[in-house]
């Protein structure tokens, strides 16, 4: 607990260090408006055609596949920092096969992606 | 004499933040404010479970939810046409009804919250909650374990579905 | 950090009024400024130098050498240039999230640091949690990136954004399984407990524990160099297709916050594997006992160094790296995640390894 309070802290004061640098590039640098200046630079020529175009949807199903197998990693987690006091204890091999169903379930689901050429970038 | 504890700052500035986020969430004309805002409220809730003295919990609040979930949320924002240009919100209807029920659960909230009924943890000293939750996971709640690979295995299999279909 | 504590208040009658509590928090906030402004930011301009010493080199070309003997200044100059240009924000760009967006990725960089080990003692908070912590905080950054590529109103940006926002989340699968191969070797998540399971020798890190640490650490470095956005992994900000991805629209002080994010994580990558897989600050027992006769500042000195020359050769590996290889292209940099280093991930940190650490358990165990 006591060393996630000064996390917090340290959450804000990073953002009012950051603050404070621009708020001294703000009193320090020229503020000189134009309408040219200020209009998007894209890529040097005028902007054209819809800023906010839509895309493809696979960036969706990369997103989708992340939480997924996210979760899975994070139900690794425990189970890996407690293994190694399992093979002290002995109980090694019963941790070590629950694990190895988990993951094979989920392999499954791996293979499954790879069969419906779901993640296929083109 | 009682106090303030540094536990008592963090939680009121962890539960501001947690509802004022909630409030830009549900508040936004723009539907992209209102997913960003998302991030100060789940950013809230994680430092609410460290509170709970269970860290585990809040960097997987973290990572799951700010890293997964709310990417997702954006993308599919962000995936929608011309949803920059569309300004919507909660239209406040029906004023007559809603303040009576809401004041009346209000009452019912607090009456409840105000009563003598709350455990309160002993104080011992902060321990790694990962360890414990590795342990709980691999022998008390074996089958749920198990269980949610296969959840997990669905809402895969469910999605690549979904999608490829739209794709095509 | 206890030392410094019973110090400051043996010496301070004042201090000697204040809960130990206060002082012990008040030290920590402290240090994690410090490292903030006197390792990281100095680093990262340092580092961006030294980078294009490096890249004009390799191009034959002379780099910097203006400011200073060889240009060695060119990053203060370079960061007083940043701090006196003009802040604009496109007129049609989305004013709100625009300016929110450096804060996040600010910030999200900074609190990656909190964890990072210096030496034995030097460290803002040991974590529990510590690596864990590191890869859930990365997220900050992926959504100021998002929203950076969103707030610019510019398409090359948001493609950029979403690009980035993809790659990072990817990556973090296959990075996620290869530390879960060090945490398997460890028991423990905490760094400083991790660096503490191996030793000085290059035989006691974890890089040569069982002939699939190796895999796991290359894998691990492939995914943090995506997750880094670095070269060959850089599609987010391809200038011959995207300008300059998500930061193309900013200028002065927020352009730099985004390269400023760009090459602390240089320095996040390399502590990371020095951490995880090169033995960390570990020195050996004569030296470290030799050392602590001449008292703890001097040990502490040598294991910083340790690390930090370990940590010098990858970020001068990753530097290499970005200046010999092409860009992959965008399919490519999907299919090397899911087909090879989640797959290959998932065998390193469990399967043939775990195996192999059991069965060899048990055939012990037998023939006693």
């Amino acid at each position: 607990m006591n060393s996630y309070i000064p996390l917090l802290l340290l959450f804000l004061f990073g953002m009012i260090l950051a603050g404070a640098f621009l708020a001294l590039s703000h009193l320090l640098g020229p503020r000189r408006k134009s309408k040219d200046k200020n209009a998007s630079y894209e890529c040097g020529l005028e902007p054209s055609g819809n800023p906010h175009d839509r895309f493809s949807v696979k960036f969706y199903l990369v997103a989708m596949l992340f939480i997924l197998f996210d979760v899975e990693v994070v139900f690794l987690y425990p189970w890996a920092v407690q293994f190694k006091e399992a093979i002290q204890s002995g109980m090694g091999s019963f941790f070590f096969s629950e694990m190895i169903l988990f993951m094979v379930i989920l392999f499954v689901g791996l293979l499954y992606v790879y069969g419906r050429k779901a993640i296929e970038w083109e | 004499m009682p106090m303030i504890e540094l536990k008592d700052i963090a939680f009121i500035i962890l539960a501001l933040i947690t509802l004022g986020s909630a409030g830009g969430v549900a508040f936004s004309k723009k539907i992209i404010y209102s997913g960003f805002s998302l991030l100060g409220s789940l950013f809230g809730v994680a430092g609410l479970y460290i509170l709970l003295s269970n860290d585990f919990i809040a960097a997987t609040q973290l990572l799951i939810y700010v890293g997964g979930v709310l990417i997702l949320i954006l993308f599919a924002i962000m995936l929608t046409s011309k949803i920059g240009d569309i300004a919507v919100t909660n239209k406040s209807i029906n004023w007559k009804v809603a303040i009576p029920i809401i004041a009346g659960l209000a009452c019912f909230l607090i009456s409840s919250f105000s009563g003598d009924i709350w455990k309160v943890a002993d104080k011992t000293p902060y321990q790694s909650s990962v360890s414990f939750i590795g342990n709980a996971l691999l022998k008390e709640f074996l089958l749920p374990f198990e269980v949610i690979s296969i959840v997990l295995l669905c809402a895969l299999i469910g999605s690549i579905v979904i999608l490829k279909r739209e794709v095509k | 950090m206890e030392k410094i504590v019973s110090y400051l208040v043996g010496h301070c009658e004042k201090l000697q009024h204040l809960p130990e509590d206060f002082i012990y928090l008040a030290l920590q906030v402290v240090a994690g400024l410090l490292v903030l402004m006197l390792f990281v930011a100095p680093f990262a301009g340092i580092i961006s130098f030294v980078e294009r010493r490096i890249a004009a080199r390799v191009m034959d070309r002379v780099g910097p050498n203006r400011v200073g003997p060889q240009g060695i200044f060119q990053w203060l100059a370079d960061g007083v240039k940043s701090l006196l240009k003009e802040d604009i924000i496109p007129a049609q760009a989305d004013s709100v999230l625009f300016r929110l967006a450096p804060y996040l990725v600010f910030v999200g960089m900074f609190a990656a640091f909190v964890v990072v080990p210096f030496s034995s003692g030097l460290i803002v908070a040991d974590l529990n949690i510590g690596i864990f912590y590191l890869i859930a905080v990365t997220s900050i950054v992926v959504v100021g990136i998002m929203m950076s590529g969103w707030a610019s109103n510019n398409k090359y940006s948001l493609l950029g954004g979403m690009r980035s926002a993809a790659q990072i989340v990817s990556y973090e699968i296959p990075a996620g399984l290869s530390i879960l191969a060090v945490v398997i070797l460890s028991g423990s998540l905490s760094i400083q407990s991790i660096i503490k399971a191996q030793g000085a020798y290059p035989w006691q890190w974890f890089l040569f524990q069982n002939p699939l640490m190796p895999i796991a650490f290359i894998s691990l470095f492939i995914a943090s160099l995506a997750e880094g956005n670095r070269t060959p992994f850089d599609i987010p900000e391809a200038e011959s297709e995207l300008v300059s991805g998500y930061s193309t629209e900013y200028s002065g002080m927020r352009f730099v916050f985004f390269y400023f994010e760009e090459w602390a994580n240089l320095y996040l990558i390399a502590a990371v594997s020095t951490a995880l897989f090169l033995g960390g600050w570990n020195l050996p027992s004569a030296v470290v006992s030799w050392a602590q006769t001449k008292g703890d500042v001097l040990l502490h000195l040598l294991q910083f160094l340790t690390f930090f020359i370990k940590a010098m050769v990858m970020v001068f590996i990753i530097i290499q790296l970005r200046w010999t290889l092409p860009r992959v292209r965008v399919d490519q940099l999907m299919a090397l995640c899911w087909k090879y280093l989640t797959p290959i991930g998932f065998v390193v940190s469990l399967g043939w390894q775990l195996g192999w650490l059991y069965f060899l358990r048990e055939c012990l165990w037998s023939v006693m």
